[in-house]
């Protein structure tokens, strides 16, 4: 291994590494733009020229290779001249206005200019001018500031999989622009943001909102997706009013999806629950909290002694904390009801794994893997920053296999595929199971269903490669035939070696199970609370009538009940058909934990105090324990709750994990005919911060979790117009929505969304459905 | 020497037959035949370029790299797909050499780019024409498929089974493409800009792929060592500097034009050939290898011989072997202006140094042209110039500062008279 020496210091370093490696690994800083540890070399702004012995130039630490005995000087006479040389190249044509620039006082440009720029210029020419570029709602774009360094380009081709950005031009004309007018689309576009060193490319909701430096930084973990990504909240004056990413290599690295990067917005919404409220003859009237909780506990009383405590729902959302749905299912219990789940967006309650459902596996170890299948998964939307692993994982040569419900471009090679409609999706899997059999795999039992080509090729592609795991997504949870799909997954998974994983859709949903806010034996999950309709029901979080597996019986379950409390931190769609509610404390606002997919225990503190008089629903569970006069609700702080909760910690919650399920029988396998739904859940739809994020609504994958979509020639052959209103029919009901074309759809296949409001009537997020010409 | 050069000529002696550019007229002067001995004899690698580097063949492109010490650098025993390219993007302002080899004597260079293949072997070969010159493209193309139809190419060539062949690709006039990793970029179908180096094309070329790049000329070169040695080919020129050179003069000259000849003819030879300063009027200066080159003023260049080593010497560089006469008349702020101005258009704009400063050192000197030029302006430009040589990603950046450093070295005072008097001293 060679060794180099920089600065008068000595350091070993691997063969391969470059200047810039051995300086970082010694702490030595060398200034730099272009350069980024998880982008490619482009070596193109030169900031970072160094001296170096031997060499007749200055040369690019970070791409110029250590060779052994190399002597490196960065901060010489002669380095410091070729840096002060770029430096004034890079200020010529950029716009001295910090004054204006949201990048001030986090500019690098700024930064490294207060070391190496001049006090004045010796340009005295006019000032290059860039046109303005749209890119959407979430990025904001100020392109005469842009110095070149190619990091957004480079991020979108490397990291993306997109090239959603491209420098086109010549020599002072090249400007980094989206191609032909596009927008910029990717799930990960905010990025680019954190990665432009100037402020060419910033926040569009965060800009003139503040100064960095009135900013405080809040360490918190994304409320969303199951990954748990690490979060920095930048609050002032008691709002949050950003979010940018805490690196974390083993969960995020130094990335956010834009999800959890505007999501914040919704804190700050009009729909914000500020005050307790309840009906009164059919008006809702602002109360106190005592009398709230009085009143809330005093119904809930009476619905318990009149009709028993089977007569209450309780129902939860897997993207509060460890804490809350710990002391929610200790209410319910407490008071007699085992009515409990977390799982309403579910439509197959039948196969239960013996452990609580996990990605089996560290997320880091995803990008290390040789081969996976996806099982029902639109990784992109579900999980965005997985679907990026993923994507290293093929450029390092796995095979990627995919068997689902959509053909949706993963931006990444994809070996094979089976892409069939909903109900033939048990079918696809089963024919990868079959051919395994076939191949000569040791799979015990594989239904017989005829075995295509793309099966067959499948079923090789898994059986070489040495680390390799099947995962089911969030779409083979929803699905009718869920525990069908994992049964099946296990066994493939088993016959060719893989780990099983199950990739959680929600923040906490490994923690929902760890805590049990599930139903009990005699109780009934969260299905059964709405087709046997209940008397009443206590709501934490969750907007059911959004995001059920059948909406309508949700809905209706929800209207026709005695009682509904709701804990939210937002009043719309509760205000439909609760009778109290109560305002609890929104993600960023109480502390808390949250176990990740890969069983990653994250607590976290408040960035700041909930907004008007919400509480963290910790204590608002606690204090209605209190009203009921039940023992064990006296914790005083969220660690209190957590330990009570998670008494074995992270440690110990390992071994409760495992998707082992066993006892399903495998029968639906023949796909029905016709036109049929696909009801899966929309990026920004997951959940109630998504729905409430106006930057996150106004991008494409905002827009179309709003429309109807069908692949084109399905739209032509019912002689439908692409982008128009159509009328769509389903179980009785029917809307009016748009339709627009999407041809990763199988044909007769019709997406609507779950989680639609004007389809919540539409019930079931899968089976027959209709398209009718206007 | 006479006004003319009647002597061997390497590359442009077609032109002395009726049809200069068929396969008739090169086949029936012993064209092929080097090819044809080659494959016959199995003649190993490592004899063929032994004779490519006694004939001290360098790199006709301009960087005057000896092509036998280049080819020896492709990795012999890799395993995969290598490449033979041709670079025939001549955009160098004053270059119009490499055409002519295409246009009239296209089977030499194809059979150079042959034995290329075989000595280096390349799965296959690529010739890069530049995008302002189409027509060659074609008649390129043309000359391709009569060496295919002639079973000088494809499959099992010359009954030797060895697969081998050429392709044309034509790029869009970007003057940054004739820097040979910007050319494989291109190549590759993306945007022409230079790639950092190490690694260097003999291991990570066109698609990743060991590559060798050379000229038209250089490779044009090949079959005549071949068929006649190396040495003869040395013995054309002078030690160290092999063969005759196309030079492309033009200018302030009675009859500019290609004029093939030996290196290490004298200047003041080849301005007698090309019929002397055009009116009579006195050379006031030189700029002897394209427009990169530093200029030279007439006393130093009417001592010079046209050689690498010699051009080297008196501060400047031979480069493509285009020479550029500027007679008295000349000012030297506005050819300068004009230098700049090129090199501010054809910047490609990746790294700092030279996409800023390639824009500043044209602005100032257009505007000491326009008589707002200040005192400090020549050595500000100076100091630009410094700033940027050397610390760009590929040698454009060093080819804006060469005119300009040269310019002010040689001709301060023509630029001090523009600044103080605001207008141009020459025919004042």
């Amino acid at each position: 291994m060679p060794v180099i020496t920089i600065d008068d210091k000595e350091i070993e370093v691997a063969s391969g590494a470059t200047v810039m490696d051995a300086a970082r690994e010694l702490g030595i800083y060398i200034p730099h733009f272009c350069y980024h540890k998880k982008l490619s070399i482009a070596a193109n702004c030169r900031m970072c020229l160094v001296e170096v012995e031997k060499a007749a130039k200055p040369l690019p630490a970070c791409a110029t290779p250590v060779t052994d005995g190399m002597v490196v000087r960065s901060h010489s006479d002669k380095a410091v001249q070729a840096q002060k040389g770029v430096m004034e190249f890079l200020l010529i044509n950029h716009p001295l206005d910090c004054p204006i620039c949201d990048q001030g006082g986090e500019c690098m440009l700024q930064d490294i200019a207060m070391g190496y720029g001049g006090v004045a210029s010796r340009y005295v020419e006019p000032k290059r001018v860039v046109k303005e570029k749209d890119l959407g709602p979430l990025v904001a774009t100020d392109m005469t500031r842009c110095i070149h360094c190619s990091r957004c380009v480079r991020f979108g081709q490397e990291i993306a999989g997109i090239m959603e950005l491209g420098m086109p031009g010549r020599g002072e004309f090249t400007e980094v622009m989206p191609f032909l007018q596009h927008q910029v689309n990717s799930e990960l576009s905010g990025n680019v943001i954190d990665l432009c060193p100037v402020g060419a490319l910033t926040s569009k909701p965060f800009r003139y909102n503040a100064r960095p430096w009135e900013l405080s930084r809040r360490k918190a973990v994304s409320p969303h997706d199951g990954l748990g990504s690490n979060l920095a909240l930048h609050v002032k004056d008691g709002r949050v009013l950003r979010a940018t990413p805490v690196e974390n290599e083993a969960i995020n690295e130094c990335w956010l999806s834009d999800r959890d990067r505007y999501s914040y917005q919704a804190l700050n919404s009009d729909e914000r629950l500020l005050q307790p409220m309840v009906k009164d003859g059919g008006h809702w009237v602002e109360i106190d909290w005592h009398k709230a909780l009085v009143q809330a506990a005093g119904s809930l009383k009476v619905i318990r002694e009149t009709h028993g405590a089977e007569a209450i729902g309780f129902l939860a959302s897997p993207h509060q904390t460890v804490e809350e749905l710990y002391l929610f299912q200790k209410l319910a219990r407490a008071l007699g009801c085992e009515n409990v789940d977390f799982r309403i967006d579910r439509s197959d309650f039948s196969g239960q794994p013996a452990g609580v459902p996990w990605l089996g596996m560290p997320v880091a170890e995803l990008n290390n893997l040789d081969r996976v299948l996806l099982v029902g998964s639109s990784v992109r939307k579900e999980q965005p920053l997985v679907a990026g692993r993923l994507r290293q994982a093929v450029k390092a040569g796995a095979e990627l296999n995919v068997v689902h419900v959509a053909d949706d471009d993963l931006l990444c090679r994809v070996a094979n595929k089976l892409i069939a409609k909903p109900s033939g999706l048990v079918n696809a899997l089963a024919q990868v199971a079959k051919a395994l059999q076939e191949a000569g795999a040791a799979i015990a039992e594989a239904p017989d269903v005829a075995v295509g080509a793309e099966a067959r090729a499948l079923a090789a592609s898994l059986m070489s490669g040495a680390k390799k795991a099947v995962l089911l997504g969030q779409l083979a949870q929803l699905h009718p035939h869920a525990a069908e799909l994992h049964a099946l997954a296990q066994a493939i998974a088993k016959a060719t070696g893989a780990t099983l994983g199950v990739l959680a859709a929600s923040a906490n949903s490994v923690g929902a199970g760890l805590v049990d806010c599930l139903p009990g034996p005699d109780g009934l999950h969260a299905a059964g609370m709405f087709t046997q309709p209940r008397k009443a029901y206590v709501i934490l979080g969750a907007e059911p009538d959004l995001g059920a597996g059948d909406t309508a019986a949700a809905h209706q379950a929800l209207e026709s009940a005695e009682l509904v409390i709701a804990l939210s931190p937002f009043k719309t769609r509760s205000m439909d058909y609760a009778h109290v509610m109560l305002p609890i404390a929104a993600f960023a606002e109480t502390a808390g934990s949250f176990v990740s997919m890969e069983g990653r225990l994250q607590s976290f503190r408040a960035a700041v105090p909930p907004q008007g008089e919400a509480r963290p629903a910790w204590k608002v569970l606690r204090v209605l324990g209190n009203q009921f006069g039940l023992d064990g609700f006296d914790q005083d702080t969220a660690e209190q709750v957590l330990a009570e909760a998670l008494p074995d910690g992270e440690a110990g919650l390992k071994a409760r994990l495992g998707n082992e399920m066993s006892g399903v029988t495998v029968s639906h396998l023949a796909a029905a005919e016709g036109m049929e739904r696909l009801g899966d859940t929309p990026i920004y739809q997951l959940d109630l911060y998504t729905r409430r994020a106006p930057a996150l609504q106004a991008t494409e994958d905002g827009l179309a979790g709003h429309a109807a979509a069908a692949c084109g020639s399905l739209i032509a052959r019912l002689g439908l117009a692409t982008d128009k209103p159509v009328k769509v029919r389903q179980n009785g009901a029917e809307t009016i929505m748009k339709l627009i074309r999407d041809d990763s759809l199988p044909d007769n296949v019709v997406r609507v969304p779950g989680s639609l409001p004007a389809a919540v009537m539409f019930g079931t997020r899968f089976g027959p459905i209709s398209l009718e010409k206007m | 020497m006479s006004a003319t050069y009647t002597g061997t000529k390497v590359c442009l002696w077609t032109l002395d037959h009726a049809d200069p550019a068929s396969l008739e007229t090169y086949v029936a002067n012993g064209g092929y035949s080097a090819l044809k001995k080659i494959l016959a004899e199995k003649t190993p690698a490592e004899q063929i370029i032994e004779q490519v580097k006694i004939s001290a063949l360098r790199g006709r492109g301009g960087a005057g790299f000896p092509t036998g010490l280049k080819w020896s650098f492709m990795p012999r025993n890799y395993q995969g797909d290598k490449y033979v390219v041709c670079n025939t993007d001549e955009g160098e302002p004053g270059t119009f050499k490499d055409r002519d080899i295409v246009e009239y004597n296209p089977h030499q260079l194809i059979e150079g780019m042959i034995i290329a293949g075989y000595t280096l072997g390349a799965k296959a070969g690529y010739n890069y024409i530049h995008g302002e010159i189409f027509e060659l493209y074609e008649s390129w193309e043309k000359a391709l498929e009569e060496a295919r139809a002639a079973g000088y190419l494809g499959k099992n060539i010359c009954g030797s089974g060895w697969d081998y062949d050429l392709h044309a690709h034509h790029g869009y006039g970007a003057y940054v493409c004739g820097e040979e990793t910007a050319l494989l970029e291109s190549l590759e179908g993306k945007k022409g800009q230079p790639r950092f180096k190490p690694p260097f094309p003999a291991s990570y070329g066109l698609y990743g792929k060991p590559t060798t790049i050379n000229n038209t000329e250089t490779l044009a070169s090949i079959p005549w060592i071949m068929r006649h040695g190396g040495q003869a080919f040395l013995e054309l020129g002078k030690p160290n500097n092999g063969g005759t050179k196309i030079f492309s003069i033009s200018g302030h000259v009675n009859k500019p034009g290609n004029y093939e000849i030996p290196l290490g003819t004298p200047f003041a030879d080849l301005l007698e050939m090309a019929g002397g300063v055009r009116n009579g009027h006195k050379l006031k200066a030189v700029i002897p290898g394209g427009s990169s080159a530093p200029v030279l003023p007439a006393e130093i260049m009417m001592d010079c011989t046209l050689d690498f080593d010699a051009i080297a010497k008196a501060g400047s560089m031979l480069g493509s072997g285009a020479v550029i006469v500027m007679d008295e008349t000349t000012c030297m702020v506005k050819a300068l202006e004009r230098l700049s101005y090129f090199y501010f258009e054809e910047s490609c704009g990746q790294c700092t140094p030279c996409r800023e400063g390639t824009g500043w050192m044209y602005r100032v000197v257009h505007r000491i042209e326009h008589g707002e030029g200040r005192p400090e302006d020549l050595d500000l430009l100076m100091d630009v110039g410094r700033n940027i040589s050397g610390r760009t990603i590929c040698a454009l950046g060093d080819a804006a500062v060469g005119p300009v450093h040269s310019f002010i070295k040689h001709f301060r005072q023509e630029f001090e008279h523009h600044i103080a008097h605001k207008r141009c001293m020459v025919g004042a």
